[in-house]
């Protein structure tokens, strides 16, 4: 009985016996080389790369999915933030049951559905050719160069209504493109937030971005002047545009802003001592609240609503 | 602990201080110490990767041949550095993204780099550790020091916690934008430099050559 054992176990650990002791023997010569050998010089660095690459790549492989739920975790904040669903005490995962992600096509507005939402990575997308246009340089006022031709936007329902709309918006400051959503309530027109989560800007200056008071100036505001058509009306003939696109009008303004004026409604405070920041940011609503960027799909979101 | 142990520990911290003494290590003093959290965080990346690469390099010392050194180096230290920003993206995302791409030029850092060639190639395993340490806490003790005057006065907070009012959110301070930009850290680091020369005079360097005087002035 335990002959037969032996003798199937036997090759296999002779192999690991005569390959361990091969490895050793090499090792003890390769140690005993003058320091400056051709031989030494390459089998040190051989095998300070293998060490180095095992000890890369298992971290890289064994803290995975520990980053990749950071990194989800901290997309679905930023959402649930800018759309104010954020509150002490909430869990994210349930919060975010009721937002639903949707992939539209940028030029058309419509939704696309033969792309997973889920998978979509709309910043991926802007680099891969085959996802992504070229911006041509007149028309690229938010400083981006390429866009993808689909975006994904997050809808919270309610009652078979779309209760918020959470867009992604991208654009150039100062230092950096700066990443963040828009959030608009359901009548495509109105803010309810911005939050631009991803940015580079002068910590202090440009990256009060981030600030909540100052992000807390963006409630309530409106994108378009759709509803003064009669102050506008001459403008929007000039530059032809059609009345139902609307003309972006919301931007960022010098000084405070007075909410007495006509037409504060359209206005944000700028940044102090952060002017370049500013406009960029006000570049990037312009952008991508105009005809480029969602106009199109705002424009059927507010005609469905009728 | 002996002598050597103490004094490779003790020393870097102020009388031989990588930042102050050697001047390394300024691009990233300059870059995350706008804040005492992402200052704070940096200074424990790089005092571990100083730490682990020295051991390692140490380790391996008498084996390297000199014709690669500095690559051979150079793999312990990248491979450390990359671990470390792993980890730091799996367990601390927020500072992650704040210190983004500085803990990856760990890589360069004039002071790992600096202590492996002039200390670990020399000296055994744990010493070389301790002065990896050491080191770490010198620079650690600089840039501390400088993200605590650039938070304090630059935006009136410590560690993100509201110290001095701003006047814009109706307190009295009104901070000093330049303590923000990377410019500030450079007079900080400047004036610490300044003070610790004066304090032990002896870490003043003797000029390479006398200025001679420009004509007119000799009378």
């Amino acid at each position: 009985m335990s002959s037969s054992t032996e003798s199937v176990k036997n090759p296999q650990e002779d192999k690991f016996a005569v390959w361990k002791e091969k490895a050793n023997r090499y090792a003890q010569h390769v140690l005993a080389l003058p320091n400056d050998s051709f031989e030494k010089t390459i089998a040190v660095a051989l095998g300070l790369c293998l060490v180095g690459a095992v000890l890369v790549s298992g971290s890289a492989v064994a803290l995975k999915s520990l980053q990749e739920s950071n990194k989800s975790k901290d997309e679905k904040v930023n959402i649930l933030e800018v759309a104010g669903l954020k509150t002490e005490g909430v869990n994210i995962d349930e919060a975010f049951k009721q937002i639903e992600p949707k992939i539209i096509d940028l030029a058309t507005g419509n939704p696309v559905d033969n792309i997973d939402a889920k998978s979509f990575d709309q910043r991926k997308a802007a680099k891969d050719p085959a996802l992504s246009v070229t911006i041509p340089a007149d028309e690229d006022i938010a400083n981006i160069k390429r866009k993808a031709k689909y975006a994904k936007v997050y809808q919270v329902m309610e009652g078979g209504k779309i209760k918020a709309l959470i867009l992604p918006v991208n654009g150039y400051g100062l230092w950096s493109t700066m990443y963040g959503f828009i959030a608009l309530e359901g009548d495509g027109e109105t803010v309810i937030g911005l939050n631009l989560y991803d940015q580079a800007e002068t910590p202090g200056l440009g990256g009060e971005v981030v600030n909540p008071k100052w992000k807390a100036l963006w409630k309530g505001k409106k994108v378009y002047n759709l509803a003064k058509k009669d102050v506008h009306e001459s403008n929007l003939s000039e530059k032809g545009q059609t009345i139902e696109t609307g003309e972006v009008a919301l931007g960022l303004v010098k000084g405070n802003v007075d909410p007495s004026k006509p037409g504060a409604e359209y206005q944000v405070d700028a940044l102090a001592g952060a002017t370049l920041t500013s406009r960029g940011v006000s570049n990037l609503i312009r952008y991508w609240m105009g005809k480029d960027g969602f106009g199109p799909y705002l424009a059927k979101i507010r005609s469905a609503r009728g | 602990m002996n002598a050597e142990e103490k004094k490779v520990l003790v020393e870097p911290l102020v009388d031989n201080n990588p930042i102050t003494l050697q001047v390394l290590g300024i691009c990233s003093a300059l870059a995350v110490t706008s804040q005492m959290s992402t200052a704070l965080i940096m200074s424990l990346a790089l005092t571990t990767v100083t730490a682990f690469s020295s051991a390692g390099i140490a380790a391996i010392r008498n084996h390297v041949p000199s014709s690669v050194r500095i690559i051979a180096q150079m793999v312990i230290i990248a491979s450390l550095v990359i671990v470390v920003d792993q980890l730091l993206k799996a367990f601390a995302y927020e500072v992650s993204k704040q210190l983004s791409v500085f803990v990856g030029l760990i890589i360069t850092n004039c002071i790992v780099m600096g202590r492996a060639e002039a200390y670990a190639m020399k000296n055994p395993p744990w010493e070389s550790f301790l002065d990896g340490i050491g080191n770490g806490l010198g620079y650690s003790l600089i840039l501390i020091s400088v993200a605590f005057v650039r938070e304090l006065f630059g935006s009136g907070k410590l560690l993100g916690i509201d110290v001095l009012p701003l006047m814009k959110d109706g307190g009295w301070y009104v901070p000093n934008g330049l303590l923000l930009l990377p410019p500030s850290a450079f007079f900080l680091i400047g004036l610490l430099i300044w003070a610790i020369r004066t304090w032990k005079p002896k870490q003043v360097e003797q000029a390479d050559f006398a200025i001679i005087p420009a004509h007119g002035e000799a009378h």
